[in-house]
């Protein structure tokens, strides 16, 4: 089959590779109809996100039909159309029975575990397409995949939906969905979100949904920041305002209720703090580029929340912890559980109570992803987001 | 000729990976392990002893008699190595523990132990595994084909008894479903 390959920093390719087979009883394998690319698959461009193996097949956001399922697999039937979520979760342990399935105990396969647990204390769950660290799972970029507890983890969608309004349940509709729970919304609230990437979007549009009075969007690509606004969301330029300032005037001092960091690790910036992170995480020394969470500590009101959706893979430093415990904030961050959201989230979608597609700018084959990868990194302002179909 | 790095694996290398600050057993290489696992003490300790069951999440061994005695382990090159054990302790439900017998080449020790959880979240296992590695040559080999840290054997072995027992598999991602290497 055809697939989209890592090779290292800027190189990803689209190679012809073995198809995947059933190798354990749970499995299914999924002819794939739809895929996207993640800026969570930004950081394995950028190489900033460790245990990478050259070949390896990315993608973590994808749906399909099942073509050939395990004997152990019982739910899943050949022919049903299903979304796959991008955590790997057996549905039974421990983490499991708590829906912590970003947490699954049992979908890291023991020999990739290590280096996790080194880096963490605990090994991480399973995820596609994502590093020798959550797995070395081949993931969706692809033509075909090999989904692993298939009888657990995968919801089938109705048929003839178009795979556009329902592909996003992946990852970042729920993921913008657990990051506005995580904000633990009240009514009367000021939410500030940044970052106006997908999953800053659908972070918008789930605390609006949730009954935010009033939501602040920040980035500076025109493009990113008009969706925004047509979401209902507010917005700030960070490159015409200077944000804490702007944030404390809009607010009459009191500050916003809830801080959303959904931009992660490699956030841009020109305060010195994030100058010296880039120098560092260029020279491998794992310092996450943290600047936004930085400022959403130093922007939240007293006793207010923080939700973090953007991925961290390292090690920070200069974290304003006196701000944050001074202040009284509370953290709330994680991988997604996707799983827990989804029977809810589509139906969400078949209702037409949340519009799944107005951030897609693009889409092109499978055999363009090199280029739509090229594209997303270097042009966000009018690469919003990427559908590409095998 | 490849002049780029096949993967950036180097960069988790830690001292973690080759951890020898646990001591326990008489042997020069040992290793406790504990793990919580989701399901009924008599269910897990059957299982286990049915020796025959061990290759299933022991990645290394090829076979175990029925009485636990005879261990085949695979070595590199198809080459098998033998390991007589004998069972000096067995406790139904609560432990199993084993010996290398004069006879073999490697100076090996274990054992496994059934726990009920006092908070409800399912049966505490807990191995210990010894052996000198430096008993003679086969015993080197040994030790290498058993990924030569007790520890990391033993929390290996552990994790895929886990999975096997609640999710009825072990976990992989191994190829077919991986791209060419290189
Ligand atoms: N928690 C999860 O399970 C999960 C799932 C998916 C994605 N993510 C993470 O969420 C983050 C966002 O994903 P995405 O797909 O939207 O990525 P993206 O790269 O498309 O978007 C990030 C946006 O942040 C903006 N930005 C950069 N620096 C900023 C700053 N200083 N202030 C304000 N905005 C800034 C960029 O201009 C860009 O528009 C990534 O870190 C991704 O890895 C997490
Ligand atoms: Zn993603
Ligand atoms: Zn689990």
């Amino acid at each position: 089959m055809r697939a989209l390959t890592w090779h290292g920093k800027h190189d990803v390719r689209v190679d012809t590779v073995p198809d995947p087979e059933i190798v354990n009883p749970r499995d299914a394998i999924i002819k794939i109809t739809a895929t996207a690319i993640c800026g969570s698959d930004l950081h394995l461009y950028d190489s900033v996100i460790p245990a990478m193996h050259r070949g390896d097949i990315l993608g973590h956001e994808f749906m399909g039909e099942v073509v050939e399922v395990g004997r152990g697999s019982t739910s899943l039937r050949v022919g049903q159309k299903v979304v796959v979520p991008f955590v790997i979760a057996c549905g039974q342990c421990f983490f499991c029975g708590k829906e912590q399935y970003s947490a699954c105990d049992n979908s890291n396969p023991a020999d990739k575990s290590d280096a996790s647990e080194v880096a963490y204390g605990y090994p991480a769950a399973g995820l596609f397409g994502y590093s020798h660290l959550t797995g070395g799972y081949a993931g969706g970029q692809a033509e075909y995949a090999r989904i692993p507890y298939s009888d657990f983890g995968p919801i089938v969608v109705p048929d003839g939906i178009e795979d556009e309004r329902v592909l996003f349940l992946s990852d970042i509709f729920p993921t913008g969905w657990m990051a506005a729970e995580n904000a633990g919304i009240e009514p009367g609230d000021t939410v500030v979100v940044w970052g106006c990437g997908p999953v800053g979007l659908f972070t918008i549009k789930s605390a609006i949904h949730m009954g935010a009075a009033r939501v602040i969007a920040i980035d500076h690509h025109p493009r990113r920041l008009a969706l925004a606004k047509q979401n209902g969301a507010e917005v700030l330029n960070y490159h015409e305002v200077k944000v804490l300032e702007a944030l404390k005037e809009m607010t009459a001092g009191i500050g916003p209720d809830a801080c959303i960091d959904a931009v992660g690790m490699e956030a841009h910036g020109f305060a010195p703090d994030n100058v010296i992170d880039a120098v560092k995480q260029e020279t491998k020394l794992g310092t996450d580029r943290q600047h936004v969470l930085r400022e959403a500590i130093m922007a939240c009101r007293k006793g207010g929340r923080i939700s973090m959706p953007g991925v961290y893979g390292g090690i920070g430093d200069k974290l304003p912890i006196g701000a944050f415990m001074q202040k009284g904030l509370t953290l709330k961050t994680g991988q997604t559980h996707v799983q827990k959201y989804l029977p809810k989230l589509l139906e969400l979608v078949m209702d037409g109570q949340i519009d799944t597609t107005d951030l897609i700018s693009h889409r092109l084959p499978l055999e363009e992803a090199a280029t739509a990868y090229k594209n997303f990194h270097d042009n966000p302002n009018e690469w919003t987001k990427v559908v590409l179909k095998p | 000729m490849q002049t780029e790095p096949r993967s950036t694996d180097a960069d988790m290398a830690s001292t973690g990976f080759l951890n020898d600050d646990v001591h326990e057993g008489d042997h020069a290489s040992s290793s406790i392990q504990a793990v919580m696992i989701n399901r009924p003490r008599s269910e897990l300790y059957a299982f286990w002893r049915e020796f025959r069951n061990l290759p299933l999440f022991m990645a290394n061994v090829r076979s175990v008699s029925s009485d636990g005695r005879d261990w085949v382990i695979a070595g590199p090159g198809g080459m098998d190595v033998e390991l007589e054990t004998e069972i000096v302790e067995d406790r139904p439900g609560e432990k199993i523990a084993w010996r290398s017998t004069e006879a073999a080449d490697v100076d090996h020790e274990g054992w496994v132990e059934f726990r009920d959880n006092a908070f409800g979240r399912g049966t505490e296992v807990r191995v210990m595994i010894s052996y000198d590695p430096l008993a003679g040559a086969v015993g080197k080999l040994v030790a290498k084909v058993m990924q030569r840290e007790p520890r990391i054997q033993a929390r290996r072995e552990l994790r895929r008894f886990k999975q096997l027992m609640e999710t009825g598999e072990v976990s992989t991602s191994q190829a077919p479903g991986a791209a060419p290497r290189g």
